[in-house]
């Protein structure tokens, strides 16, 4: 075995250091010029004059052009809604999956791990159909409906009920408890972590899902954020930066800011995520 | 159950409730698809639109909705058509015509008019926007927000350039003339002013149309559309000149253009010519720090230009009073007054001739010359390129011309394969 | 034994009835859908067996379109999870303005992908682009990078990369933080070289983690294409076509639904064989411990 020292020099934290700060920026640079674009007449949008004047003009005009106070009520809604449904619905597979024992099991498992990769992104043209049939188009349920069932969540799930040692179920039962009682007293409060990180991860794909809300929703009182933001990209007579930015800046500024001041509890409410 | 899962059964409930809601109806109810495609406020001025004339006809009930872009809207209406629950009215593209009536989901505007209105109403709308809106005798579009390109050329540009400003190129050969004087180098040979910049990125082919119509070929299709003709001498000759602008004569930046950028490329100085939307005037007109021009396409064989925009399609599926109501509409929506105060707010050009007489139109025009460019040029615009399996084919022309434009293949090997492609795409419409 | 089963069926049939209903069911009929042809209003739909299938064989496009989707796979999950990993460990130590780089590297994922993709189409402009005026400091040579068939797809990377890496970085930081101080300290006093430490204790410790982001990152590569449409719609000539993004304008801008089914088949079929192959790897590690 080599006899480094294994002391970090000082070049070597220097070049840590460095290079943190250098992807970092790289990394800033997109939100650090829409907060630029944003703030400055269009004019600005290509030319970077340090001195350039500062307007709001922009922000105004982005509110007005599309109704996001309604985009950002109807995404909350969805995101709601799907992160609730999946909970609800994935709990309780994930648990008959790793406690009980039924005939069929293990294929009913793979079913659902077909979900996994196959998503319902994919399908579009099928389940467009289906929510015709079902009455449900341009409906902001049926945005989520097809993510309800979340084979990931199952999968997820399973795994981290699975770790749950059985003396537990026997404990908690001994004054004699539902099956449901069982799962909600027991297992999910274990397995907080990971329903965290699974709600972080479901949030997150939601929020920013594009292509099934565009498809399925064609009215404002449906519409999330993602749709309502293509307002701004689809001109054929040219993008205007500083509206677009703007925009992007008011739909995405709460959640900045609430990563901004929760960004610690994010963090430490994985520290015990059981995703190994 | 804790309380906490119960209030989510109870909102999940809830939204259930309100997400399976159905509208409640009244009156005469219509539902208007509609894009937009230009900056501005246009969705506002629908909006205001349809508000006057549910003011001045109280019986009638119109929701006007945004439905995104051209192509969102497209999708909008014939996924609501198959669904059995179309619109009433949308505004499609102008090429969408031969979609639409393959999918069996428009009426044809004839059946809805008195002959005196036929010839007054449908026949006041200038031919070449006709041109896209009918075939096999009837009328299954009203023109509304159409446009056409022109070129916009730095007046300060051409002045720093020794060239007078006041003097556009006319020729596909002043055209390369000027240009190379326009295209200005920096010390160390890079380009930091281009002569000229015809974008190739979302519409390619719309542009290309225009260099095909200024070298004496009417247009990329037959009034059927049915047929296409890619390989062509016209065609290839266009296409190669398109090409020789960046590689050969080198006024041109190389690669594919940005179509979005490009009034933006303009503003910047970036070109000293771009060829776009006359939509794009109100945008470069409040913006420009610098003395511009409007001109017409240059000409070869002669001038050129194709039209674009979209139309008020009428669909099946509704009642002979919300046909009727949605008719009434129209003809109301595309007066002269209603149409100048459009075409002005929107920069679209109008329509008709009869717009351009109102008041308003005439100080428009006096205020601002460049907008009677497009209207002059209307002389001299074809179709747009419109067939059956319309964007299939004219991805296949896009993809062509992107191409060439990359050096891929060559003009004549890249219109040749498109020809091929389409052919086998329109066997089946013949 | 038989209560056990009702108790079971009646825990899994919400999930599993939506399962079918908007996952299993409509494979299947996407899967049917293939044999048979589009139906147009005037013309409906007929029975033509592997027609659409020799048709995909046949188009360059598709074939172009797996070929793209296999190398932005096998660049954008790597890339993403080095770029987190990376991220994760500069941000775990103590080092100043930790709290500005961990929001730095994670405010991609919080920024809506369509609207980036416009400050991204910008940065990448020529002529006026971001890149393009910074190149002059640089004393690089001018580039078209979404405009040229050899760039279009790396931008659309960069893009998806910048966009799932601090995301991934999440995941890493709280799997770092279960790693016991105490084997770093009986690292250090051992003399062990910080390579080697991070080959052999870290990077087996945190490949349960590493597999978990490689399945959300095989997913993205697959879903992620919002941006296309923003930045280069599939172009220049198809060179940054991808095939979900294929599937869409085949079944949605030009209706052709039966061809959109079959490029559906392929894509299910593919993800499908990924998933398994996945599952069958991370199964293994759970049991490990």
């Amino acid at each position: 075995m080599s006899t480094l020292v294994v002391a970090p020099t000082r070049v070597d934290r220097a070049l840590f250091v460095a290079g943190a700060w250098l992807l970092a920026l790289v990394w800033i640079l997109p939100l650090i010029y829409a907060i630029w674009t944003a703030i400055h007449p269009s004019a600005y949008e290509t030319r970077f004059v340090l001195l350039a004047p500062l307007t709001l003009d922009n922000f105004v005009r982005a509110w007005n052009a599309a109704p996001f106070a309604r985009y950002f009520l109807n995404t909350i809604l969805l995101v709601t809604m799907v992160l609730g449904a999946q909970l609800l619905l994935c709990i309780h597979a994930a648990f008959a999956f790793a406690r009980l024992e039924f005939p069929g099991k293990n294929i009913l498992f793979a079913l659902v791990l077909v979900q996994l990769m196959v998503m319902p992104d994919i399908l579009l043209v099928r389940n467009y159909a289906t929510m015709a049939q079902l009455g449900l188009v341009d409906t902001i349920l049926a945005i989520g409906l097809p993510y309800f069932a979340s084979g990931f969540a199952i999968f997820l799930l399973r795994q981290t009920f699975k770790t749950i040692p059985k003396e537990l179920d026997e404990a908690a039962c001994v004054e004699g408890c539902s099956v449901l009682g069982l799962i909600w007293r027991v297992y999910v409060p274990l397995a907080r972590p990971t329903i965290l990180a699974f709600a972080l991860v479901s949030v997150s794909h939601h929020w920013n899902n594009f292509i099934w809300p565009l498809i399925i929703t064609s009215s404002v009182e449906t519409r999330p954020l993602t749709v309502g933001l293509a307002i701004f990209s689809t001109t054929d007579s040219g993008i205007e930066w500083s509206i677009i930015t703007a925009a992007t800046l008011i739909t995405s500024g709460p959640l900045l800011i609430a990563f901004l001041l929760f960004q610690r509890q994010f963090v430490q409410s994985f520290m015990r995520a059981g995703i190994k | 159950m804790t309380p906490h899962i119960k209030t989510r059964l109870l909102a999940a409930a809830a939204m259930f409730g309100v997400a399976m809601a159905p509208a409640t109806a009244s009156a005469v109810d219509l539902e208007f698809y509609f894009p937009v495609a230009v900056g501005g406020d246009a969705a506002g001025i629908i909006q205001r639109l349809t508000d006057t004339y549910m003011e001045e006809n109280p019986g009638v009930n119109i929701n006007a909705i945004y439905t995104g872009s051209y192509a969102d809207t497209t999708t909008r209406a014939i996924t609501a058509a198959r669904g059995g629950n179309p619109p009433q009215l949308a505004i499609l593209l102008s090429t969408d015509m031969f979609a639409l009536i393959d999918e069996d989901i428009i009426l044809a505007w004839d059946d809805f008019v008195t002959d005196e209105e036929q010839e007054s109403w449908i026949g006041g709308f200038y031919d070449s926007f006709m041109a896209n809106s009918q075939t096999g005798g009837q009328t299954w579009g009203i023109p509304f927000q159409r446009s056409t390109p022109v070129m916009y050329y730095n007046k300060e540009a051409f002045a720093e350039a020794g060239l007078d400003p006041e003097t556009p190129p006319a020729t596909w050969d002043e055209l390369v003339e000027m240009g190379r004087q326009l295209t200005v180098r920096d010390a160390s040979g890079n380009v930091s002013q281009w002569g000229v910049r015809i974008p190739s990125s979302g519409f390619p082919s719309w542009l290309f149309t225009g260099l095909v119509a200024s070298n004496g070929q009417d247009g990329l299709a037959n009034n059927e559309g049915t047929q296409v003709m890619f390989d062509t001498p016209e065609v290839v000759e266009a296409l190669e000149y398109l090409v020789s602008l960046a590689t050969e004569h080198e006024i041109m930046a190389p690669g594919i253009l940005d179509w979005g950028a490009t009034p933006r490329a303009f503003l910047d100085g970036e070109s000293a010519i771009a060829w776009t939307t006359t939509g794009n005037l109100t945008n470069i007109r409040s913006n420009a720090t610098f003395d511009f021009g409007v001109a017409m396409l240059p000409a070869n064989v002669r001038r050129g230009a194709p039209t674009g925009g979209g139309n008020f399609y009428l669909f099946d599926g509704s009642s002979e009073e919300q046909l009727q109501a949605a008719v009434d509409f129209v003809k109301w929506a595309t007066a002269p007054d209603k149409a100048a105060s459009w075409s002005i707010d929107t920069g679209y050009v109008a329509p008709r001739p009869d717009t351009w007489d109102t008041d308003e139109m005439r100080a428009y025009a006096e205020e601002v010359p460049g907008a009677l460019v497009a209207r002059d040029q209307l002389e001299y615009a074809v179709a747009e390129l419109s067939t059956y399996e319309g964007p299939r084919i004219t991805q296949i022309m896009n993809d062509a011309i992107a191409a060439a434009i990359i050096g891929d293949k060559t003009p004549a090997q890249a219109m040749a394969d498109a020809q091929r492609e389409a052919d086998a795409v329109l066997a089946a419409y013949r | 034994m038989r209560r056990e089963w009702i108790h079971a069926g009646l825990l899994l049939a919400p999930a599993l009835v939506l399962l079918f209903a908007f996952t299993h069911l409509p494979a299947i009929q996407t899967v049917i859908d293939s044999f048979w042809s589009t139906p147009r209003g005037r013309r409906p739909s007929a029975f033509v067996g592997l027609a659409n299938y020799e048709r995909l064989l046949a188009d360059p496009i598709f074939i172009r379109a797996m070929i793209n989707n296999a190398i932005y796979a096998a660049i954008t999950i790597p890339v993403s999870i080095a770029l987190a990993l990376a991220m994760a460990l500069f941000v775990q130590r103590r080092i100043a303005g930790r709290g500005f780089l961990r929001m730095a590297y994670f405010t991609p994922t919080v920024l809506p992908l369509i609207a980036v993709a416009n400050i991204w189409l910008f940065f990448f402009l020529p002529g006026f682009g971001l890149l393009e005026q910074l190149r002059g400091f640089l004393g690089l040579s001018p580039r078209n990078w979404i405009g040229t068939p050899d760039t279009a797809l790396y931008a659309i990377m960069t893009v998806t990369i910048w966009n799932q890496a601090g995301f991934f970085m999440i995941f890493y930081l709280a799997a770092l933080q279960t790693i016991p101080e105490s084997l770093r300290e009986a690292a250090a006093i051992e003399g062990t070289p910080r390579w080697v430490f991070f080959r052999r204790v870290l990077w087996p410790l945190l490949m349960p983690t590493t597999l978990f982001l490689s399945v959300n990152a095989t997913i993205n590569a697959f879903r992620m294409v919002d941006h296309v449409f923003v930045m280069t719609q599939g172009g220049p000539n198809n060179a940054s076509m991808l095939l979900l993004y294929y599937i869409y304008e085949q079944g949605f801008r030009y209706w052709d639904t039966a061809y959109a089914a079959t490029l559906t088949v392929v894509m299910v079929a593919l993800l499908a064989l990924i998933g398994i192959g996945q599952f069958f790897l991370m199964d293994r590690r759970v049991h490990y411990k």
